[in-house]
C-alpha cells in the first residue's frame, strides 16, 4: 500500500505561478459551500485562549470526515490538530449544509473549511501587522502564533478580541501552496476510534440524558397495513410501562427502562389487529415490473447520431439486474427526543441532514422550524438513508406524549430490515458496435429504476407521519437530475466512444419503500457498462485493460487503470486464471477508481471467493491516504457482499427478509484473502469525493473474474453459479 | 440481586434476572461498548466475555452469569491506556463507524488467551460469528494478527500473570 505523489507541475496545467508562498490560480477555484454560508464565523471562530472552533454541517458516518476536516483547518491555520475543537451539524451552531451524502464532504465542507480557515488566518495576520506597524507580508504564522521578523510573536487568542469574523469570505482566498503543507497528505489517525474502542459514549445509542425513558414502536406486519384495533391495557399494565401512545395508526410504549419497553411493545403488538397491506409483485417479476411500468423516459446522452453504426459492425446486447438491496446497518436506527417545552423540541439524531429533518418534523409536529433543534450525534454506520431520519420522527411524537422527559428509542432489528428503505431494484440494457478495427463504434444504454432519494424536507416521507390521522402523503418522487443523478447516475460511460446515447427510464411507481443507497445508480450502472465493456473487448479479442486505455482519454482515468493493472501484475496472469478488472470514474465527476482482483470458484458448489484485490484511487488532493484507503477497502468489500450475497427476499404479501439469517451478508469466511488500495496523490487538485467511488468497479471486476474463470457470464445480482432454484424466490 | 465479577470487581444488579445481561450493562452500570445488534445472537455487536469465552449479551439472560466473570471492553483498557488488542486495533485503524468493533475485540481477546499464535484460518472462525456492515473486515484481520505478534512479544518478555478466578482451557 502506498501513496503516490505527483509532481505538482503535472498537476497545474496553464503556467500557474508560486508568488511568495502563497499560490495564484488562473481559474477560479472552487469554493465549496462558502458560496451559500459565506460568513467566516459560520466556520471557523477564535476563542480569548487560542481555542479554535471549527463548524461543519456535514457528519460523521465513520467514514472519517472529523479527523480530514481538522488536517485542513489545521494546516491552512497552522494550528496543532489538537487546538481544533470540531462541531458536527446542529441546526442551531453550524452551517446549514444539507445532506452529507453522496461523497460531498470534502468537495462541499472540506473547500470551504480550507477557504474560510486560510482567510481566518490572513485576517489574524492582518490584525498583528496593524498593531506592530509592519506589513502583513512580514509576518508569519506558527503553532497558532503570528511572528514577525524581529521575533515578537502574538496568540490568535490575543488577536481574537481585535477582529470581527463576521464577515463574508472575500476570494481569492490565500491558501497554502500544497508544497508547504505539513498535515493535508498525511495519514492521521481518526480522532474517533480511541474512544469508540475504549467504550466511551460515542453514538446517539450511548446517550443518557437525566430522566431518560425508554421507548418501542409497533408497526403493521406489511406496507400500508391500518391499524383496526388493538388493547393498549394489556400494555400499559404490565411492571415499568409508563405510558401506551397512539396517534391514528401511530402505536408506540414508553418504559422507564430499556428491557421492559421491548417486552410491553411485544404485548401491544399481540393484541394489534391490522387491515392487510398493498401487495408487493411476485419477486421473479421485479425486472419485469420495471421494464413495463409506466415511465420517465429521460435521454442523458445523446452523443452524435446513435445509429450511425458501421455497416459491417458486430453488435451484442445484454441486459444487467440487481435486485433490492438492504442498507443493513449493523446497528439498528436510534434516537432520543425531549419536549423542553410544549411548542419547543429537542432531537439527538443520526440522520444525515439535520436542517432537512427540521423541517420534515416541524410539518409532522406543526412547529415553527426553529422550535425544533435536531443535534446530530453518531449512529451505526448507514450507507445512505436507513431508518435514521424515521426513528427520528417516531421519537418526536413519543416524546411530545411525555413532556419534557427525554426519550430514547431504539428501532429492533426486524424493524431496520422491514422498514428502512432499500436501494431500488434496478434492470439495463446495453447494445455496443464493435468496427472493423476492434473499437467501440456505437453504443446504447438503458437503465430502468424508482427514485433513488426520498428524504425529508417534506414530512410525508416520513413513516410517523404517514401513519398518523390524518396522514402525510408521501410527495410523487422526482428523479435527481444530472450530471450527479440518481438512477441514471454513472450511466454514461466515460469512454470516448464516436457515437452514444443513454436512456434512464424513471419509474414513479414503487411496490417496496426505497430510497439512497451508497453510490445509488452507480452500482448497477457500472456493474453493467464494465461487464458490457469485457464482453465487447472478449469479442474484439483483446485484453480488458487494453481495451478500456483504447477507449479513454482522460489521463487521469488511464493513471488508475495502469496503476492498478500494474501493482495487480495483471499482464503477468494467464487468461482464464480468474482474473477481472474494472473502472470508473464515481459520477464521472468524483474519484476515479479501477479494481483488479482475483476469484477463485469452488468446483462442488460453484461458490464464487474473491481472493487478491488491488485498486487504484485518485481523490484528487489527498488530505489522509489512510482514509480513502479505508472507505476504498469498505466500498469493494460492503460492494462484494451486495453483489455475491444480497438481496431483500420478499412475497406479494410481505418483506420477508427481517434479521440477517433471512438477509445475509459476507462474514469473516467470505470476505478476500487482501484487498490493497494505492492512492494517487494528485496535490494542489480539488478534493474529489470518495466514500462512494468502489462500489461500481467492485461488482463488474467480480462478475468479470467469473467469466474468466469459468466462461460463464453472470449479469445478475446478486450472482450465482450454483443457482438451483428460480431468481427471487430464495425465500 | 444477582452477583457476579464485572472487569474483575465485584457486582451485584437487582434487574430483573430474566432481563438479557446486554440491557444490564448498558443501564445498570452505564458500559457503552457492548452494542444492541440484533437480540438474536446473529451478529455479534453486543458480545462480551463468559469465563474467558465470548457470549452473545444480547441473548444471555443476567440469571446465567450469576457468580461468573463477564469482561467488556471497558476492563480491556482505557483510552489513555489501552490494552494490547485495543492498541492493535488503533494501531491498524481497524474501524469505520466502529459499532461492530468491541465485539470485533472481544472475540480476538478471547482467541489470543486460547491461542497465543492463531492460524489466518483461526482468526477468521473466531470472528466469523460477529457481522461488521462497512466492510473493515481486512483491518480487523490485521489488528487481530499484529494484536497476536504484540501479545507473544509481550508473553516473552514478562511473566505470565494468571488472573484470579479464571480457569484457563
Amino acid at each position: 500500500m502506498s501513496a503516490i505523489r505527483v509532481p505538482r507541475r503535472l498537476v497545474l496545467s496553464g503556467g500557474a505561478l508560486l508568488l511568495g508562498f502563497r499560490l495564484a490560480r488562473a481559474a477560479p477555484a472552487p469554493i465549496g459551500d462558502l458560496a451559500a454560508t459565506p460568513a467566516l464565523d459560520a466556520w471557523i471562530r477564535v476563542g480569548p485562549d487560542g481555542s479554535v472552533t471549527v463548524l461543519t454541517g456535514k457528519v460523521e458516518l465513520g467514514q472519517g470526515i472529523k479527523t480530514a476536516l481538522i488536517q485542513v483547518s489545521a494546516e491552512e491555520l497552522d494550528l496543532p490538530p489538537a487546538r481544533i475543537a470540531l462541531v458536527t451539524a446542529d441546526t442551531e451552531r453550524t452551517p446549514n449544509e444539507g445532506f452529507t451524502a453522496g461523497s460531498h464532504s470534502m468537495q462541499d465542507s472540506g473547500t470551504a473549511i480550507r477557504n474560510a480557515a486560510a482567510e481566518v488566518r490572513a485576517v489574524l495576520i492582518g490584525a498583528a501587522a496593524r498593531g506592530w506597524g509592519v506589513t502583513p507580508q512580514q509576518l508569519r504564522t506558527e503553532a497558532g502564533q503570528v511572528i514577525a521578523p524581529d521575533g515578537r510573536s502574538i496568540g490568535y487568542g490575543e488577536l481574537a478580541a481585535s477582529v470581527d469574523l463576521h464577515q463574508s469570505a472575500q476570494p481569492p482566498f490565500p491558501l497554502k501552496p500544497p508544497a508547504a503543507y505539513e498535515l493535508v497528505g498525511r495519514s492521521l489517525p481518526r480522532v474517533d476510534i480511541p474512544g469508540k474502542l475504549t467504550g466511551q459514549p460515542s453514538f446517539v445509542q450511548d446517550l443518557r440524558l437525566p430522566g431518560m425513558v425508554h421507548a418501542r414502536v409497533v408497526r403493521p406486519p406489511a406496507y400500508g397495513g391500518a391499524l383496526l384495533e388493538v388493547d393498549a391495557d394489556a400494555a400499559a399494565g404490565l411492571p415499568g410501562v409508563l405510558k401506551v401512545v397512539r396517534e391514528g395508526g401511530f402505536l408506540g410504549v414508553i418504559a422507564a427502562r430499556e428491557f421492559p419497553a421491548i417486552q410491553a411493545m411485544r404485548a401491544l403488538a399481540a393484541t394489534a389487529r391490522w387491515a392487510p397491506g398493498h401487495e408487493l409483485p411476485r419477486p421473479d417479476a421485479v425486472g419485469a415490473f420495471l421494464q413495463s411500468a409506466p415511465a420517465q423516459d429521460i435521454v442523458v446522452l445523446d452523443r452524435a447520431a446513435a445509429d450511425r453504426v458501421p455497416s459491417q459492425g458486430r453488435t451484442l446486447q445484454a441486459r444487467y439486474s440487481r435486485p433490492f438491496l438492504a442498507h443493513g446497518a449493523i446497528g439498528p436506527s436510534c434516537a432520543v427526543a425531549r419536549f423542553d417545552a410544549p411548542d419547543r423540541v429537542t432531537v439527538w439524531t443520526h440522520t444525515q441532514g439535520v436542517f432537512p429533518l427540521r423541517r420534515a418534523l416541524a410539518e409532522m409536529l406543526h412547529l415553527p422550524d426553529h422550535n425544533v433543534h435536531c443535534i446530530h450525534l453518531e449512529g451505526a454506520g448507514c450507507y445512505g438513508q436507513n431508518g435514521a431520519d424515521d426513528v427520528a420522527a417516531d421519537a418526536a411524537l413519543l416524546a411530545r406524549a411525555m413532556p419534557g422527559r427525554p426519550v430514547r428509542l431504539q428501532w429492533m432489528r426486524e424493524q431496520e430490515q422491514y422498514w428502512e428503505p432499500y436501494g431500488p431494484a434496478m434492470v439495463a440494457e446495453a447494445r455496443g458496435t464493435l468496427d472493423g478495427t476492434g473499437r467501440i463504434a456505437a453504443w446504447a444504454f438503458d437503465v430502468w429504476s424508482n427514485v433513488h432519494t426520498q428524504r425529508p424536507g417534506p414530512a410525508g416521507v416520513l413513516l410517523a407521519a404517514q401513519s398518523l390521522d390524518p396522514p402525510f402523503v408521501l410527495p410523487p418522487p422526482r428523479p435527481i437530475p444530472m450530471p450527479e443523478g440518481g438512477g441514471d447516475r454513472n450511466s454514461i460511460p466515460l469512454y470516448a466512444f464516436p457515437a452514444a446515447r443513454v436512456v434512464y427510464h424513471f419509474v414513479p411507481q414503487m411496490p417496496v419503500r426505497v430510497s439512497a443507497l451508497r453510490s445509488l445508480g452507480a452500482h448497477l450502472n457500472v456493474f453493467a457498462i464494465e461487464s458490457f465493456m469485457d464482453e465487447l473487448a472478449q469479442e474484439a479479442g483483446s485484453d480488458p485493460v487494453e481495451f478500456r486505455l483504447l477507449h479513454l482519454d482522460d489521463p487521469r482515468a488511464r493513471d488508475v487503470i495502469r496503476m492498478a493493472g500494474a501493482r495487480f501484475g495483471w499482464s503477468d496472469r494467464p487468461k482464464q486464471s480468474g482474473r477481472g478488472f474494472a473502472f470508473a470514474r464515481y459520477k464521472n465527476l468524483g474519484a476515479y477508481c479501477a479494481v483488479a482482483l482475483q476469484v477463485s470458484i469452488d468446483p462442488a458448489s460453484g461458490r464464487i471467493r474473491v481472493g487478491r484485490v488491488v485498486a487504484a484511487v485518485d481523490s484528487g488532493q489527498a488530505v489522509n491516504p489512510d482514509g480513502i484507503r479505508n472507505q476504498v477497502e469498505g466500498a469493494i468489500v460492503q460492494s462484494m457482499s451486495w453483489t455475491l450475497f444480497e438481496q431483500v427476499a420478499f412475497t406479494p404479501a410481505k418483506i420477508v427478509s427481517r434479521d440477517w439469517s433471512s438477509y445475509p451478508i459476507a462474514r469473516f469466511d467470505a470476505v478476500p484473502d487482501s484487498v490493497e488500495v494505492h492512492v494517487i496523490d494528485r496535490a494542489g487538485a480539488p478534493f474529489l469525493g470518495t466514500g462512494e467511488c468502489g462500489q461500481g468497479p467492485a461488482a463488474a471486476a467480480i462478475a468479470n473474474a467469473v467469466a474468466d474463470a469459468t466462461g460463464m457470464r453472470l449479469r445478475d445480482m446478486p450472482l450465482r453459479l450454483s443457482d438451483t432454484k428460480p431468481r427471487g424466490e430464495r425465500l | 440481586m444477582t452477583g457476579f465479577m464485572l472487569n474483575g470487581h465485584p457486582v451485584a444488579s437487582d434487574t430483573d434476572p430474566a432481563t438479557p445481561l446486554l440491557y444490564v450493562l448498558r443501564e445498570d452500570f452505564t458500559l457503552n461498548g457492548a452494542k444492541y445488534g440484533c437480540g438474536l445472537g446473529q451478529c455479534g455487536a453486543c458480545t462480551v466475555l463468559l469465563d474467558d469465552r465470548p457470549v452473545f449479551s444480547c441473548v444471555t439472560p443476567l440469571l446465567a452469569v450469576a457468580g461468573r466473570q463477564v469482561r467488556t471492553i471497558e476492563g480491556l483498557g482505557t483510552p489513555e491506556a489501552p490494552g494490547p488488542v485495543q492498541r492493535a486495533f488503533i494501531a491498524e485503524q481497524a474501524a469505520q463507524c466502529g459499532y461492530c468493533i468491541p465485539g470485533m475485540m472481544l472475540r480476538a481477546q478471547a482467541l489470543l488467551e486460547r491461542r497465543a499464535s492463531p492460524s489466518e484460518a483461526d482468526i477468521r472462525a473466531a470472528l466469523q460469528p460477529n457481522l461488521c456492515r462497512c466492510g473493515t473486515h481486512m483491518r480487523i484481520l490485521r489488528a487481530v494478527r499484529r494484536a497476536a505478534a504484540g501479545m507473544a512479544q509481550a508473553a516473552v518478555e514478562r511473566p505470565r500473570v494468571e488472573r484470579p478466578g479464571v480457569e484457563r482451557q
